[in-house]
């Protein structure tokens, strides 16, 4: 449940993959143009419901309710091995015999 | 309704960027781009003016000592050029795209528009954002983020969040050209204003990064730049900063380099999440700088033929080296974008004298989903294989990732411009439906290309030949 004003994330379908250009890659043309919107709810509403936001640049959009206050999941990753030891190595090579 | 907003591009394209692109139609291909260069944006001066008043540019050139170190020491005697950075994460919104977005919003802000739409995946999403916040001005940006997975892109996922912190609107998605088409339906919904990236007011908001590294090295070493490298993907970094390199009267060599992503199809929906770059690679270089036109404008003010004097390639693998060593050498952490000319540039200074200088133009902002290794940990989870070994032998896009082990494997690939040229005349023929150009067409493709007539004759006949036209 979510409540009027939250923060939220809706989903709509732009085109079936019936209504794709004609030019796309098979694997591209057998999926749909999705798009996600955040902004602030306008009603109450549950997720998978129509719902209407209005959004940070003041339109008032439709579309299924898909997440409340969503989340960055983007990070900095996981150490990588293969990266650990560039600057250790140019360390050492800047050392040996610097003019 | 795809049909409907399309059938209407142009009405509606006019009306949100304000230019008549018509009045600089000739005939045919050829069109008056000096002129509108002219007419339709600003000066260099006004626009530094403009640019200082949201302190955009001005950045700090800065010289990599230790890289040049590391360099000589693997260069033949008396090689290894001085490699300097522009810092272009300094400006506002942590890009040089601040430059290009300046113009734009204060040209939209002067003529009354509430608003500015721009369609990017990029740093300039941020920079319209950034700059819209300053004017006063409400902001949309349409990103393709996600696969049909709903997987995000960690680079542009990024790129969203920082759109939504300058207060933008963000509209996120899956992958397609038809980006284009919602884009068109905002432009209509709304009435704002299209910060498209290749409008003139796009490219001259550059010019002011070109002549401040012509004028910054002038003022300290008493002469310009020998090379100055620019990562290549839509063509405007090129033209706008070659511009101003000239307009300071500089004679130096400007290089085009971009990431090889040569093999990946740049609307499929496998291939979107399996590369770690999402720009400055040759999905956007090799077909922008051979057919300009492409975009979403009629006419592209990002030229990049006309100035390009070489243009090479370098791998994924490389540009995660060179990322690593800039935190780890010159303690500087930023990129990707940048770094894909500073690795050219660590080879190609090899190739120059001790006493000449290559300048890098840009670096970026970096930090969560746009680090090495968040795009790592990225692409070994999207089944990439990622090692370490010789990168330009072992890269294979969308497939293995090999980072070099030490600065004596980072290479480049040549790309020769004439593959570019000929496939601009392609390009052409295929656009306009037609196998013969008038002299004041070929005239126009000559310039276009950096070529003379006689060379567009012989390509022209080549490109027949071969009978793939």
């Amino acid at each position: 449940m979510a409540e009027k004003g939250d923060w939220v994330k809706i989903h709509n379908v732009v085109l079936d993959p019936s209504n794709r250009v004609s030019s796309l890659p098979a694997d591209t043309k057998k999926v749909p143009l999705e798009a996600w919107i955040n902004g602030f709810l306008n009603e109450d509403g549950e997720i998978g419901e129509m719902v209407e936001i209005t959004t940070l640049s003041g339109r008032i959009v439709s579309g299924t309710l898909a997440e409340v206050n969503p989340r960055y999941i983007h990070d900095f990753g996981n150490p990588v091995p293969e990266l650990l030891k560039i600057g250790p190595n140019l360390k050492k090579q800047l050392e040996e015999g610097s003019v | 309704m795809y049909e409907d907003v399309i059938k209407r591009k142009n009405e509606i394209i006019q009306k949100a960027v304000g230019i008549d692109y018509s009045k600089f139609e000739i005939k045919g291909i050829a069109f008056d781009y000096d002129r509108m260069m002219k007419e339709v944006s600003y000066s260099l001066d006004e626009i530094r003016k403009i640019q200082s008043e949201t302190q955009v540019g001005n950045t700090p050139l800065v010289e990599l000592k230790n890289l040049t170190k590391l360099i000589r020491k693997i260069s033949k005697p008396e090689k290894g050029a001085r490699i300097f950075l522009k810092d272009e994460s300094a400006n506002p919104s942590g890009s040089f795209k601040d430059r290009r977005a300046s113009v734009s919003i204060y040209h939209a802000k002067n003529h009354g528009y509430k608003g500015v739409i721009a369609a990017t995946s990029g740093n300039y999403g941020a920079a319209v954002a950034s700059q819209a916040a300053k004017y006063g001005l409400r902001a949309i940006i349409v990103q393709e983020t996600f696969d049909s997975n709903h997987v995000g892109q960690p680079e542009i996922l990024e790129k969203g969040r920082a759109c939504e912190a300058y207060g933008a609107e963000v509209v996120q998605l899956t992958v397609g050209p038809e980006l284009f088409y919602y884009t068109l339906k905002l432009l209509d919904e709304t009435g704002y204003f299209d910060a498209s990236l290749y409008t003139p007011f796009g490219i001259a908001g550059i010019e002011t990064l070109g002549y401040e590294i012509a004028t910054q090295v002038k003022s300290r070493y008493g002469r310009f730049p020998d090379a100055v490298i620019v990562t290549h993907a839509g063509g405007g970094n090129v033209t706008g900063t070659a511009r101003g390199l000239k307009k300071a009267g500089a004679k130096t060599k400007v290089i085009g380099s971009s990431v090889d992503l040569r093999g990946l199809h740049m609307a499929s929906d496998h291939d979107f999440n399996r590369k770690s770059f999402t720009t400055g690679h040759t999905g956007f270089g090799i077909p922008f700088s051979a057919y300009p036109d492409r975009v979403d404008v009629p006419r592209n003010a990002a030229r990049s033929l006309r100035y390009l004097d070489r243009y090479v390639l370098v791998t994924q693998g490389e540009v995660f080296f060179t990322t690593e060593a800039l935190a780890q050498v010159e303690g500087m952490m930023r990129g990707p974008a940048g770094n894909t000319s500073l690795t050219a540039a660590l080879s190609i200074a090899k190739e120059m004298d001790e006493d000449q200088i290559i300048v890098v133009q840009e670096t970026e902002y970096t930090g969560a989903g746009k680090l090495p290794s968040a795009q790592l940990t990225f692409a070994k989870k999207m089944g990439v294989i990622v090692k370490n070994g010789n990168s330009i032998k072992e890269d294979v896009p969308g497939k293995v990732i090999a980072i070099p082990e030490s600065i004596e494997q980072i290479g480049i690939i040549e790309y020769p411009l004439e593959n570019i040229k000929k496939s601009y005349v392609k390009e052409s023929i295929k656009a306009y439906g037609k196998s013969e150009f008038s002299d004041v067409e070929k005239k126009f493709m000559a310039e276009d290309t950096n070529s003379n007539s006689q060379e567009i004759d012989k390509m022209l006949e080549e490109v027949l030949k071969d009978g793939k036209a």
